[in-house]
């Protein structure tokens, strides 16, 4: 292993490292601007133009706020809980491809951290291993109301993940790949996007990833008019803080992860037919992928102030009586189609 | 070499704190850490998938039951159950019988002369999947087969009516 490669890599992390704190911290201000406007209304504007420097605000004020550890919350777990909570939610962009290659001089970078081969797989291990930020700093602090949210939020997640599983399946029956690079890279141009061979394991994704995001209107494990607020009810000062960014990280990384597998990920459409040198096309490929993600982290926004949110027995029958059943229809749907392309249409 | 023998050490230490720690909670975390270091295992045999779907299996979803229903339980020390002598017998025979099974495993095991794999791609996936498609379809199938007459059978126990009176 050279030195060049592991410093290739490892500015690349930081740089993917900063701009998933910012978009996260820009999430928090775009969510109340969003919500500002859709209900007619300014949202913050009093911190620089525009608001724009009131996400600082809130990270300082963040900081300096009293830290309270409840007397009889268990202290390692109650510290640990937020800590496993941001930590999965920062390393599951690594295996996402942000770009194309870039050619530095002699150099051929590529961007994206970790070429894993089971790339689908290893993203959906981090996510699995999320919840237990949630179970434990839920169980941890020693309350009721926590508690309710953490045991909401384990059974909800484990049965959308079953959902998000399944729908993968047709995907990859699509894609026979595993690796997200070779996936984002098959869908080259426009016609080639997953959306036009899955739209109904598209829908399907999506809205187990709005659950697996805790996000309304799935959001019941921090149900504020039932459960004060949910798993992170003891929860004050920075440690709050951590569970916040931990959600909209979450909800970048899945828009990324939304826009790879069906949106064609760097692709845009007459890519090939510009007649550019390969790294514009590879400058214009990370604009537009980080276009259709802000895209996803407005829908998501959007759903956000226009749903409200579903009451719990109601959220378990989406997930196991409608989901899962159209998820294993659509592997069999892909399965026949693809049975007959293969027999009939083959050259 | 070495990293295998640190991995190996940190697995038997993590499963012994899950045996010897008091609080069910702990035990249940330790016990994450100790598949975690499985998972590490399977990577350095070159076993990505097995190792991956490891990861999501039993630590992003058994565990996290384990976890779910040990959080419904009132831990406290009082209203633990104490076991009883009968108990320990048992516990003490079935600690003796994996005993007498490590040490014959010892003696026949040639340390020596050690295993080596044929083809060492054969844990990547598209490998795996055709090894378990072709050469293993029977046994593939009938465990299949196995896992959903358990799944049947958890959803008749759960949804056992009560008796008409």
């Amino acid at each position: 292993m050279e030195w060049s490669f592991v410093i290739e890599k490892l500015i690349l992390v930081s740089v993917i490292f900063v701009i998933t704190l910012v978009i996260a911290m820009y999430s928090t201000l775009a969510e109340r601007k969003i919500a500002g406007f859709m209900q007619d209304r300014y949202g913050p504007d009093r911190a620089g133009i525009f608001g724009i420097l009131q996400p600082l605000c809130d990270g300082g004020k963040f900081f300096f706020k009293e830290e309270i550890i409840p007397a009889g919350a268990h202290k390692v777990l109650f510290i640990v809980g937020p800590t496993i909570a941001i930590i999965t939610a920062c390393i599951s962009s690594a295996v996402i491809p942000w770009g194309q290659e870039l050619q530095i001089g002699d150099r051929v970078v590529s961007l994206q951290v970790a070429d894993v081969n089971v790339g689908i797989l290893y993203m959906f291990g981090v996510i699995a291993l999320g919840v237990y930020g949630i179970m434990l700093g839920g169980w941890a602090s020693n309350n009721k109301f926590s508690l309710m949210g953490a045991i909401r939020a384990a059974s909800q997640s484990i049965s959308y993940e079953i959902a998000m599983g399944l729908s993968i399946i047709a995907l990859l029956m699509v894609t026979q790949s595993l690796s997200l690079k070779e996936i984002v890279a098959q869908q080259s141009g426009f016609v080639n996007w997953n959306i036009w061979a899955q739209p109904l394991g598209f829908i399907i994704f999506m809205v187990c990833a709005f659950a697996e995001c805790n996000r309304v209107p799935f959001d019941l494990p921090e149900c504020e008019t039932e459960l004060v607020g949910g798993y992170h009810t003891e929860y004050s000062s920075m440690k709050l803080g951590l569970y916040m960014f931990s959600e909209y990280i979450n909800m970048f990384v899945s828009s990324a992860l939304m826009a790879s597998l069906y949106f064609g990920g760097y692709n845009f459409p007459f890519m090939n037919d510009l007649g550019l040198s390969a790294n514009w096309i590879t400058i214009i490929g990370v604009i537009v992928f980080f276009l259709k993600i802000f895209g996803f982290i407005f829908f998501f926004m959007w759903v956000r102030w226009t749903l409200p949110r579903f009451r719990y027995d109601q959220l378990m029958n989406l997930g196991w009586k409608m989901l899962i059943p159209l998820a294993i229809a659509n592997i069999v749907l892909t399965g026949v189609f693809t049975l007959i392309k293969d027999t009939y249409f083959s050259s | 070499m070495t990293v295998f023998y640190f991995v190996a050490f940190l697995s038997i230490f993590f499963a012994l704190m899950t045996i010897f720690t008091k609080n069910p909670v702990h035990s249940v975390l330790y016990l994450v850490i100790t598949f975690f270091t499985f998972t590490v295992h399977y990577i350095l045999l070159n076993a990505q998938f097995l190792a991956v779907v490891n990861f999501i299996v039993y630590m992003g979803a058994i565990m996290v039951l384990f976890l779910f229903v040990l959080m419904l339980l009132n831990l406290n020390k009082d209203t633990e159950p104490m076991k009883s002598n009968m108990v320990k017998f048992m516990g003490v025979i079935a600690g003796c019988c994996l005993l007498v099974t490590f040490f014959g495993v010892y003696r026949v095991f040639e340390i020596s002369n050690p295993l080596t794999v044929v083809n060492p791609e054969i844990g990547l996936v598209k490998n795996l999947g055709k090894v378990l498609f072709n050469e293993f379809l029977l046994p593939f199938e009938l465990s299949s087969l196995l896992l959903l007459t358990a799944m049947i059978g958890a959803i008749l126990l759960a949804k056992k009516e009560p008796k008409q009176i």
